[in-house]
């Protein structure tokens, strides 16, 4: 009679490589726990990872559906990474003068492989516009700005006014017949500003004595263009502000709005 | 078929095109648990989509449509059209439910998940599929570039980006200090104010209609009627000059639009009393500045005594003058268009000496 032999089962060679490499040391140097598969890896993941922590471990089940959220803020912040990881690559490329501005958007689809980034750059930015009415439309249709949500609703709005400036900015920067006048007929309304435009009501009221304060070189709309007219200066200023100033203030912004959402008990539900 | 085209082409007209997106209105309040039906919803939109398949094979329509900066614009029809019936559906569905005697569908499904999978989840096919459509679109749709800046070749219309078309719109009902400096600044402003002047402590964290009736038809009015629809007129119903065309119609540069005009101190001194202008400015406008006054100061008492006067008493002073002034200088855009459609009239202030026409 032959022995009866025990037979180890087989793990797949996948199986055996997976269990290799988790436990190397460089792996568990990155992820201090293993798969989040049960409760208690489900909390770590939560606590241990910068970009999940933002979440809070367990929430409410009608937070988590489309149907509530629609997923609109989400959306606005993946298109904002979008946009921000494609116009660095465009900077690359493009220099804002007036001698270079035009052909280097043209060279863009011309001369670069794959060339589809300055698409991918202006559509991103038009959804992200679309995206970020649609999630104030659904936060006030869910009521979600009434207390103790008041404060997150208002950086909201400064959030849509500088969602709307970037897509103003960036308009100008190809610098071709569409930009220059599309931005022209958009300033034209600075001139117009009370008191401040010199084609403003009250305007002419600020005056020293005979010398008017306020006129075509010192008024609202030079301030934002650098000159009398969209020229050499107002694309230097959009450019800075396009691609410094206004991400680093929204980003920042996002920062606190999210936080919020947190402190202020998470997705909003009744009460 | 042309037929058709020439119907479509007189309901474009703004007065036509606003006054049915508030009819639209009016009847999706008013008819809602119709409107939420999901028949309804789907038909709509099944209704836009042969709407702009028909469209395709005009040639003037799709020198609009296709143009690539409009394209999003199309997609914003679709979109603020199916979650406006969205949020009034799950609104209805919830005050169904409430009337039945359940709770609303959000506190039934107030049990806790766990986060990791199944929000991350959510997340992650959301920004895939995000990324897909993007790079899909971009793929098949190159971004305009036109001919280089020539500072001095203005075309004609020369539009501003498609998110201020609205303001643009404006522009043709007010002068610019109001259309592009106040109003905007008003808009940005009442929004902010909007968690501070609404007392109603219902409708906090769920879709309902029934338990915040004025809020939502406001801010329908506002977002849907006034934005979002003036942006689709200023965008493929305005041609050269900022003429008026319909959708099937050829943007004719030397299309003549009769200016009719009429300003307030005009029709007062001259048509009314029958004499000339007087040459003081505030005589000749007195008409119209009392008017103004009276609309922003004296309206607002006056409402707060009469109609309003279950507001004013829930709100207090503060909250409800805020309020009811934001809500008045909401309104004086479809006031100042109806009396421009059916008195001519252009401003009721008018001293262009000082650039203050109202
Ligand atoms: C730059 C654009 C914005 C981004 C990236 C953003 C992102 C987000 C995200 C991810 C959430 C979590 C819930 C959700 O996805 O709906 C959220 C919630 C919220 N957002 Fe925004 N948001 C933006 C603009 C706005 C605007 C324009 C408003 C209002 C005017 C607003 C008001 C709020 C409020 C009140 C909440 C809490 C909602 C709740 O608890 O149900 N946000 N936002």
């Amino acid at each position: 009679m032959a022995d009866a032999k025990t037979i180890e089962p087989q793990e797949s060679a996948l199986v055996r490589g997976w269990n290799w490499l988790t436990e190397t040391q460089i792996w568990t140097s990155v992820f201090r726990h293993a798969a989040p598969i049960n409760d208690r890896n489900r909390v770590l993941v939560m606590l241990s990872n910068v970009f999940l922590h933002l979440h809070p471990v367990r929430l409410k089940k009608h937070g988590v559906r489309l149907r509530y959220t629609w997923c609109m803020g989400g959306l606005s912040f993946f298109l904002f990474l979008n946009l921000t990881f494609t116009g660095v690559l465009l900077m690359f490329y493009y220099r804002p003068t007036l001698e270079y501005a035009y052909s280097d958007i043209v060279g863009l689809r011309e001369h670069v492989p794959l060339g589809i980034m300055r698409e991918m750059h202006r559509w991103a930015a038009h959804a992200m516009v679309i995206t970020v009415w649609l999630h104030m439309f659904r936060v006030f249709m869910t009521g979600s700005y009434k207390p103790p949500r008041e404060f997150n609703w208002n950086v909201g709005v400064i959030m849509l006014v500088l969602t709307l400036l970037l897509s103003f900015t960036g308009y100008l920067l190809p610098w071709d017949q569409l930009a220059i006048w599309a931005i022209t007929v958009g300033s034209n309304m600075a001139r117009a500003t009370p008191f401040l435009g010199y084609e403003g009501p009250g305007a002419s009221l600020l005056a020293l004595g005979d010398v008017q304060l306020i006129h075509a070189a010192a008024d609202a709309r030079f301030a934002l263009l650098g000159g009398t007219f969209v020229g050499e200066g107002a694309l230097l200023r959009f450019y800075v502000l396009h691609c410094v100033a206004l991400p680093l203030v929204i980003g920042f912004l996002m920062a606190v709005h999210f936080w919020r959402v947190r402190k202020d008990g998470g997705i909003s539900g009744p009460l | 078929m042309d037929a058709i085209k020439s119907f479509i082409n007189i309901f474009a007209d703004p007065r036509l095109f606003f006054l049915l997106t508030v009819v639209a209105l009016v009847l999706l309040v008013w008819k809602r648990e119709v409107f939420a039906r999901n028949a309804v919803g789907y038909g709509l939109m099944a209704v836009l989509g042969v709407f702009f398949a028909f469209g395709l094979f005009d040639e003037n329509f799709v020198l609009i449509i296709a143009k690539p900066d409009n394209v999003p614009i199309v997609a914003l029809i679709f979109l603020v059209i199916f979650f406006t019936w969205y949020s009034m559906r799950e609104a209805v569905l919830n005050d169904e439910r409430v009337a039945a005697g359940d709770d609303v569908i959000e506190k039934q499904e107030s049990d806790r998940v766990w986060v990791w999978p199944d929000l991350v989840y959510t997340e992650l096919i959301s920004l895939i599929l995000c990324t897909a459509i993007i790079v899909v679109w971009s793929i098949g749709l190159e971004a305009p570039i036109e001919q280089p800046a020539n500072p001095a070749a203005t075309p004609n219309p020369s539009k501003a980006p498609w998110y201020f078309l609205g303001l643009q719109e404006m522009l043709v009902y007010f002068d610019p200090w109001l259309a592009g400096v106040v109003l905007p600044s008003l808009i940005i402003v009442g929004l902010m104010a909007i968690p501070y002047v609404d007392t109603n402590p219902k409708g906090n964290g769920y879709y309902t209609f029934n338990e915040r009736k004025a809020e939502i038809v406001i801010f329908l009015f506002g977002f849907v009627v006034l934005w979002s629809s003036l942006i689709v007129l200023g965008t493929f119903l305005r041609g050269p000059n900022w003429n008026f065309f319909g959708p099937f119609e050829y943007w004719d540069v030397h299309k003549l639009e009769a200016l009719t005009n009429v300003q307030l101190s005009e029709y007062v001194w001259v048509r009314g009393l029958g004499q000339a202008l007087p040459d003081n400015i505030l005589l000749r406008e007195s008409v119209g500045i009392l008017l103004t006054l009276a609309y922003v100061f004296a309206l607002p008492v006056i409402l707060a005594r009469t109609v309003f006067r279950n507001y004013y008493e829930k709100l207090g002073p503060t909250r409800f003058y805020v309020s009811v002034v934001l809500f008045l200088m909401m309104l004086s855009l479809p006031v100042k268009m109806l009396t421009r459609w059916v008195f001519n009239l252009k401003y009721v202030v008018s001293i262009p000496e000082y650039f203050f026409n109202i």
